[in-house]
């Protein structure tokens, strides 16, 4: 997410402020984000690595692991696919409500996760607008992992239309034209023109509806079912041992799950950084 | 030279269509209808009936403390994404780009974490809470507990809407204002300020949308205590589980109208913005 185009080199610093700005964002930071994690690093400091180990390999809390990876990858290939068709068909083509929908791919960021969650269970659930016509054909979504994948899917739709629109619109279109010209295929020039110049952000957009689906928690409960081994995502296992007031429990957990979306979150900044500057290197 | 249209890809109009009707249909079924359906409930039982679900004594004060904690909340973090968007793309030095990843970890942690953290820390048995507690400071599981996750979880909004924008529009008028003798406050209002206006309009009303919509986090610290710690989220939650649909949604629509509003405000805010930006600098500041 970091926007690192590169700034014209200032020699001096001119403008006023650089004291009062930088006070108030580490105090901000320092006081909002740094300090609470204190808290978890001396909750599980005070543990022994074969306790830590235990709660963390218990079978319960790996399978809600398991559950929750994979369906945030599905989650998140699946908004890679929709998003792409949105970013495209959003730059490329003029149609009656093109506007309105522009507008709505915000929607899951702007709906409170908990409104998307009952919304969702009540669509899916077997006598809902979708459930009951996709329990005709067999399929049932309500309580089942294919919930959690929609649920997901749900709220990070923004992520990739996002990152993909801005880089569409700025594709040059003389390549494309060229190639065309010289008689290569439509799907041809995409996937040698168009692709290649695309794929970065695409990529970016995915990791970031991934990183955002793992930690999915409102939109989830609703629909899932909760059923230990089968239907229990990682958040809502944090969850129930925070009710069992198992508090060393629960940061054993939380600590696994902040290590991975941390991970993931300078992953995901380091590489866009890179290809920002490949992009404007060129 | 002159674009022709018949030479991009993907412009056969068979192939048009079908991408815009495959777009349009899996938009209608994946947000516009969910958002109809929430209307629709909430208006099942009539006028009368969504009128006395939402002026229910519990659901009213869950209104009231919702749009408490966003009045405190947007202030703070439009004072903090104000300060580090300046910061950032005003001035270069080291541990500046840690700072931009730095302000992402509260979109890439879960709610639930993000509330367990606080809850660790400002506890009965976390370092700061227990010494809280000799002095009958309780934090988590009232209202200030619920404030501070929600600032925590909003925090990065405002800045992020600021700082590809200002990074964008430069310094060179901020700088010329400099040497004609403006003071810190002053170049900020009269200059800054006016470029910027209406990304950070957009940044505060997502900020607001955010802070009155949290519920990962704040079922951590709140303790759900109906008519006294429940939020408006949380409270859609209780009445679900009560099996009181017609309830629940209507209380939700009440959240789904603000997430409205606030794609129709971050509309007006992108086109007055770009309006903005397509004018020549010098008359983008009359006086």
């Amino acid at each position: 997410m970091a926007h690192a185009s590169p700034l014209k080199p200032r020699s001096k610093r001119v403008l006023p402020g650089f004291g009062l700005s930088l006070g108030v964002s580490l105090l901000f930071i320092s006081l909002v984000l740094l300090l609470p994690l204190t808290g978890l690093v001396a909750e599980t400091a005070g543990m022994t690595w074969s306790q830590f180990w235990f709660v963390v390999s218990d079978p319960r809390v790996v399978e809600s692991y398991k559950v929750t990876l994979w369906t945030a990858f599905l989650a998140s290939l699946f908004n890679g696919a929709f998003g792409l068709l949105l970013a495209w068909v959003l730059v490329r083509y003029e149609f009656p409500g093109k506007r309105l929908i522009d507008a709505m791919v915000d929607l899951p960021f702007a709906l409170p996760t908990a409104v998307a969650g009952i919304t969702l269970a009540t669509l899916f659930s077997t006598s809902g607008w979708y459930g009951q016509w996709l329990e005709t054909i067999g399929i049932s979504v309500a309580y089942t992992p294919v919930g959690i994948i929609i649920a997901m899917a749900f709220t990070s739709i923004p992520f990739v239309v996002r990152t993909v629109q801005p880089v569409l619109e700025e594709l040059p279109p003389e390549d494309e034209e060229a190639a065309i010209t010289l008689g290569a295929s439509d799907g041809r020039v995409f996937r040698k023109v168009i692709f290649p110049s695309l794929w970065p952000a695409l990529l970016t957009g995915i990791a970031l509806s991934f990183t955002r689906s793992l930690g999915e928690f409102g939109a989830v409960i609703f629909i899932a079912g909760n059923t230990p081994y089968e239907t229990e995502v990682t958040s809502l296992m944090l969850f129930v041992r925070l009710q069992e007031f198992d508090h060393a429990a629960a940061s054993a957990i939380a600590s696994v799950v902040l290590l991975v979306s941390l991970v993931l979150l300078f992953a995901i900044n380091l590489w866009q950084g890179r290809y920002l500057r490949r992009l404007h290197g060129k | 030279m002159k674009y022709q249209s018949h030479h991009r890809v993907g412009d056969q109009p068979w192939l048009r269509r079908t991408l815009i009707l495959a777009a349009v249909a899996l938009s209608a079924l994946l947000l516009a209808i969910p958002l109809v359906l929430i209307f629709t409930q909430a208006f099942s039982a009539g006028w009368g009936a969504l009128v006395s679900n939402i002026g229910d004594r519990y659901t009213l004060h869950a209104i009231g403390l919702t749009l408490f904690v966003a009045l405190l909340t947007v202030p703070l973090n439009l004072v903090f994404g104000t300060a580090l968007a300046w910061l950032v793309t005003r001035f270069r030095f080291p541990g500046r780009k840690l700072l931009v990843t730095l302000i992402d970890v509260p979109f890439a942690v879960s709610p639930v974490v993000a509330g367990l953290l606080y809850l660790l820390l400002y506890g009965r048995n976390g370092w700061l809470g227990s010494w809280l507690a000799d002095y009958d400071v309780q934090l988590m599981f009232s209202w200030p507990g619920i404030v501070m996750v929600t600032i925590f979880v909003t925090c990065p909004f405002v800045a992020r809407e600021l700082i590809p924008l200002m990074q964008q529009q430069g310094t060179e008028e901020e700088e010329a204002a400099v040497t004609l003798g403006a003071s810190g406050w002053r170049l900020f209002r009269r200059v800054t300020l006016p470029n910027i206006k209406w990304a950070l309009i957009y940044g505060v009303v997502l900020t607001n949308a955010r802070a009155v919509g949290e519920f990962g986090a704040v079922s951590v610290v709140s303790g759900n205590i109906r008519g006294q710690t429940n939020t408006l989220p949380l409270h859609v939650e209780l009445l679900y589980q009560d099996y009181n649909i017609a309830g629940a949604f209507a209380a939700a629509s009440l959240l789904a109208a603000i997430a409205i509003l606030t794609l129709a405000i971050k509309g007006v805010a992108e086109w007055r913005q770009a309006r903005l930006l397509a004018r020549e600098p010098a008359d983008r500041n009359p006086q």
